[in-house]
């Protein structure tokens, strides 16, 4: 059940307890404990919204910037991604196998700000040896969502 | 003039009396419609991948008349990992345009004039005329909501006679969602076995069932002889635009197939005979990913209908729910009518598909949730009215 409800919830997370429990034939009430204790015990993170800024009057840079780190005794690199994920710029940091060590996901409003949070903020950490930003020009999909094509339905009314 | 050359066989065949609401329907715009019987889902990319990577590798030609025997050799497979049904694919599995092609061929095959054919009802629209045309005689057999639309062998028996040539099951059904599951079968099959009757099993929805195991009539004792086993991959994969299905049966009665199969059809196309393949080897996740979808959005339907207080089976296969509207005092084809009209909601009459339908209409679940969700809003605030005025 609890594989269930996380897998309707990460494709839509507006579905109420009452809704997923229709969907899966269980009591509102068992659905609702169950999303609780997922909650308290952080499997589920958060509730976000996919949005298509472009689509939007906001201006809105995003890069992914690959990141080479010299790993810390003891701490491995998990210090170094803490601390670059306490920036507010950072949306995503992860550690990666291959070429370079923590991509940092960033959003700002101009690329001047990107480049100014690389230049001044990111680079100059101890540990971070070297930093080669990707700006993203265009997005496909996201979150498994399609961006730019609406699904229309060609079938007709009805078809027996 | 031409119309009176028309065979008579062709002219026979009435055409849809609520033809015209069809019509209407299609005609439509903004409409929400509950009323399509294919799946919403796209083909997984995979497999239409497999299909463009058989254009760009030119298998633009013919198969053999019986289908690529690669695939013939894994429906082989399929048949037997899931159902438990062997056949020989060199011999006994004929691939064919869709499911359709396999019904015509099959009755073509058997039917001598004055054969009767026996069909449960409601059901499918193409049997009977199937029927008619092979010069048959259909036999229509009602079925009944108490029974969850399951057929018996009381409903059955009173129909069976000398001229009995075969019956037509197709459970998982369409247009009800009813499915037959061991014990049901076995009971049509004690019948059976006392006489000389062929089964057409269409089990197009085989894989669409929820919180059941499909059994098919082919594995069931004493009935591989006499059953030949109908499939395809419309429904499973969401191939519908394909047209791809096959027939697994007794050897002489899929060779017979393949005779009047190789001198009007050829081959099915073989652009989707090598998808079929990769459906086949890779696609089962798919299928477990599109159930999982079905039966959740089923939930949605059946408790949506019971919550306006109209009367609902719980369907276990295929994807459509039945309910029943005749409480509100319309006949089927008024509630579809004035839904279409007051509230732009597309849903079909249950007498499309034959008279025992009366009093019910058709739903599919082949739509986003958000689709049903909303149809469901619309359907209740419609039935809610009729139901104060009457």
């Amino acid at each position: 059940m609890r594989q269930k409800i996380l897998d309707i919830l990460e494709r839509d997370s507006r579905f109420s307890a009452a809704e997923i429990g229709i969907m899966l034939g269980i009591p509102e009430e068992e659905v609702q404990q169950e999303i609780n204790r997922l909650e308290e015990e952080g499997v589920i993170v958060g509730y976000n919204t996919l949005i298509n800024w472009e689509k939007t009057d906001r201006e809105l840079v995003e890069a992914q910037i690959a990141v080479k780190v010299t790993p810390q005794r003891g701490h491995g690199f998990d210090q170094t991604a803490r601390r670059i994920a306490e920036f507010p710029e950072v949306q995503a940091v992860f550690l990666f196998s291959g070429e370079f060590d923590l991509m940092v996901l960033v959003q700002g409003q101009t690329m001047q700000h990107i480049a100014n949070f690389v230049a001044k903020k990111l680079a100059v950490m101890e540990s971070v040896v070297s930093c080669t930003t990707y700006f993203v020009l265009k997005k496909y999909k996201q979150n498994g969502r399609l961006f730019e094509q609406p699904e229309t339905d060609e079938r007709p009314n009805i078809l027996l | 003039m031409i119309k009176e050359m028309l065979s008579h066989k062709v002219q026979q065949i009435a055409p849809s009396g609520i033809r015209r609401f069809f019509d209407i329907a299609n005609q439509m715009e903004n409409v929400i419609s509950l009323g399509v019987g294919e799946p919403d889902f796209a083909t997984p990319w995979h497999i239409r991948d497999e299909a463009i990577y058989a254009l760009e590798k030119k298998r633009t030609t013919y198969t053999a008349n019986r289908g690529l025997l690669e695939l013939r050799q894994e429906i082989s497979r399929y048949l037997d990992t899931r159902f438990s049904l062997q056949y020989n694919p060199e011999t006994q599995i004929l691939v064919t345009v869709g499911g359709s092609e396999a019904i015509d061929l099959a009755l073509r095959a058997i039917i001598n004039p004055g054969d009767e054919v026996i069909i449960p009802e409601p059901t499918y629209v193409s049997y009977l005329p199937s029927v008619v045309m092979a010069g048959g005689t259909p036999v229509p057999v009602p079925t009944y909501e108490s029974r969850e639309f399951r057929l018996t062998a009381e409903d059955l028996v009173p129909y069976i006679n000398e001229k009995t040539k075969a019956v037509i099951l197709c459970y998982p059904n369409n247009p009800t969602g009813a499915v037959m599951e061991r014990h049901d079968l076995e009971k049509i099959a004690q019948v059976l076995r006392q006489h000389r009757i062929l089964v057409i099993s269409d089990e197009i929805y085989s894989e669409l069932v929820y919180g059941v195991e499909h059994t098919s009539m082919a594995a069931l004792p004493g009935m591989y002889d006499r059953t030949l086993v109908i499939n395809g991959f419309s429904k499973a994969f969401a191939m519908t635009g394909w047209r791809l299905g096959y027939a697994a049966g007794p050897e002489e009665l899929v060779g017979a197939m393949t005779k009047i199969h190789q001198y009007t059809i050829m081959s099915a196309p073989t652009i989707s005979q090598y998808a079929a393949v990769e459906a086949l080897r890779n696609g089962m996740p798919d299928v477990q990913r599109m159930v999982a979808e079905y039966d959740q959005r089923r939930r949605v339907l059946v408790h949506g209908f019971r919550q306006m207080g109209l009367s609902c089976f719980e369907p276990r296969g295929a994807f459509y729910v039945f309910p029943r509207i005749s409480d509100l005092g319309m006949t089927s084809e008024e509630f579809c009518t004035k839904l279409l009209m007051e509230e732009h909601v597309a849903v079909v009459p249950g007498t499309a598909f034959g008279e025992s339908g009366e009093g019910f209409v058709r739903c599919s679940y082949a739509y986003s949730l958000e689709s049903l969700q909303e149809a469901l809003r619309r359907i209740g605030r419609f039935v809610e009215k009729h139901s104060k005025e009457g």
